[in-house]
């Protein structure tokens, strides 16, 4: 008799288990994402207010970064997949060979701004310059057109989205000179140029105040809108990849980021938001 | 028969720190060794280019070495007359009233977590420094030694304390009987029969200095080259591993030359606890 209720109970629990799991899988009101650590603190926080306002769903958020997540799309392990570059021509043949079609959805610019302390008084670089600066070519203002000191170079830790960024379009595949200092994050690059008269730096166009002085660019001063229209040179765009267009709860959640309420969660994380 | 279940439980506690310790060696050497495959241990410790995401990758950490070492060396050159200084006033000169109030404050001083003096170095001590030195910035080897100094100060001198307080009042009162002042007594007696727990507290001292993360890579400045100059910026090996374990793949070239700094940190720290062990045994 004991053994028969045991049996019951076993069974009892491996058919929940069962209808719990097959339900996990397709259960209407729960969205993954994965991806990107540079795009996740936007989804982390849309996903927030997005449940706050729909109690009923439940959205998970993983870094892992741009590859991981579009693996993990081509896995199906996940319904919304954050990168901060376009998928490439690799992934897409891999995704067509598994019948799954990448699309992309831009949600939001990241525009890198090199500052200065506003007592320097350069005021424009070009993307050259800039390169010598950084790859220790150019070490002293007066090479650009400033006053004779040796340039100090801040640079991100090589940890960084940001640093991804200014290494492949402002670097070019070069190296960063060695007595560059790397710090560990967009508040501590600008706190250092604020006390260094002779400091170069770069963050994060969200991250620009009236403390230091952004240069111009190849003619291009950096703003919310000249990296949306393309002018502004050191920016990228960041992407939320779906097997299709975005369906369902999808694609709410990426309307509701471009929504207005949206891109002020871009906007308040520290990128540049596209609407 | 409850103190028997208890005293018998002691020593595997005990045994537990055995546990942990040869756990965490056991994974730095499986996480750390597969980097000298493809990079020879001589050109790792030695080489003098850390370019850990570059293609191709440069895995040289000898200026981390040198990080580490300079600002652990600047910590010392505070922390230790400070702190031995302060543990002979505590136990040999101040009155107890003095000694009640200094020595909880002493106490504090170590509690305070490791980002706030890092922020402390960074907003205040840092830009002080850049001042006073007319440095182009003052994120340095220098500042960093400053405030570990005053991080390794507490352990120096609660260690150095409990050493010199521990000496038999026989000695002392002998060292008066022949005729000694107060400052012969302490610099001839006291002190040399303290010495094994002072130079473990050196020891401790360093162990702390050299281990410490947050502050340095906050006030460090993080430059990966060799310089004797204490007013330049270096990179610790600790401030390496911290920024950059969070990105590093799992498995990379990258991951892997991370634990084996993290390895050659851990062996220095075990060399300075067997080297102070054969010191105290003298």
């Amino acid at each position: 008799m004991l053994k028969f209720k045991k049996l019951g109970l076993l069974i009892l629990i491996a058919s929940f288990v069962t209808v719990y799991s097959s339900e996990a899988r397709k259960r209407p009101n729960t969205l993954t994402i994965t991806g990107s650590t540079t795009v996740l603190p936007i989804a982390q926080r849309a996903a927030e207010e997005f449940m706050e306002s729909r109690p009923k769903v439940n959205i998970s958020v993983r870094g892992g970064g741009s590859g991981v997540g579009i693996a993990a799309l081509i896995d199906g392990t996940c319904d919304i997949s954050d990168a901060s570059r376009p998928i490439k021509t690799k992934e897409i043949t891999t995704c067509r060979s598994k019948g799954i079609n990448p699309v992309g959805t831009v949600i939001a610019k990241d525009g890198i701004a090199i500052i200065v302390h506003p007592s320097n008084s350069v005021k424009e670089l070009s993307l050259d310059q800039l390169k010598a600066i950084y790859a220790g070519e150019i070490s002293k203002w007066s090479e650009v057109g400033g006053r004779t000191k040796p340039i100090v170079a801040i640079s991100r830790d090589v940890a960084s989205g940001t640093f991804e960024v200014f290494k492949k379009l402002v670097l070019k595949g070069d190296k960063t000179k060695a007595d560059a200092l790397m710090l560990a994050s967009n508040k501590a690059v600008a706190t250092a140029v604020v006390g260094a008269p002779d400091a170069i730096g770069y963050v994060g166009i969200g991250y620009l105040s009236s403390d230091v002085k952004s240069l111009v660019i190849e003619g291009v001063t950096p703003t919310n809108e000249t990296v949306v229209s393309g002018e502004y040179k050191i920016a990228r765009p960041l992407f939320m990849y779906t097997d299709g267009k975005p369906k369902g709860l999808a694609k709410e959640f990426i309307d509701f980021i471009l929504s207005k309420e949206g891109q002020k969660i871009v906007e308040n994380v520290g990128f540049v938001p596209i609407k | 028969m409850k103190k028997n279940f208890i005293e018998r439980l002691l020593p595997i506690f005990a045994l537990l720190t055995w546990v942990f310790l040869f756990g965490i060696m056991l994974i730095l050497f499986i996480e750390g060794t597969p980097i000298f495959k493809s990079v020879p241990l001589f050109r790792f410790i030695f080489g003098r280019h850390w370019y850990p995401v570059h293609e191709p990758p440069e895995f040289g950490i000898l200026p981390l070495i040198c990080g580490s070492l300079m600002v652990t060396a600047g910590a010392l050159i505070i922390a230790i007359p400070f702190g031995l200084g302060c543990a002979i006033y505590l136990s040999e000169i101040a009155n107890r009233a003095v000694r009640e109030i200094i020595k909880p404050f002493i106490e504090m001083l170590a509690g305070v977590p490791s980002v706030v003096y890092g922020f402390f170095g960074m907003v205040l001590l840092a830009p002080f420094i850049q001042r006073i030195f007319h440095l182009s910035i003052g994120l340095t080897a220098f500042t960093a030694s400053v405030i570990l100094g005053v991080m390794a100060l507490p352990t120096v001198a609660s260690i150095a304390e409990d050493a010199i307080s521990s000496v038999p009042k026989a000695l002392r009162e002998a060292s008066f009987a022949l005729g000694a002042n107060q400052w012969e007594t302490i610099t001839r007696v006291v002190v040399p029969a303290a010495k094994s727990g002072i130079f473990a507290s050196v020891i401790l001292g360093i162990g702390r200095a050299i281990g410490e993360t947050m502050t340095v890579l906050m006030v460090a400045g993080c430059c990966a080259v060799i310089t004797p100059n204490f007013f330049k910026p270096v990179r610790p090996m600790t401030a390496t591993i911290a920024a950059e374990m969070g990105e590093a793949p799992m498995g990379s070239m990258h991951y892997h030359a991370l634990f084996a700094i993290g390895l050659v940190l851990f062996l220095i720290t075990i060399g300075l606890s067997l080297i102070a062990e054969h010191f105290k045994e003298r």
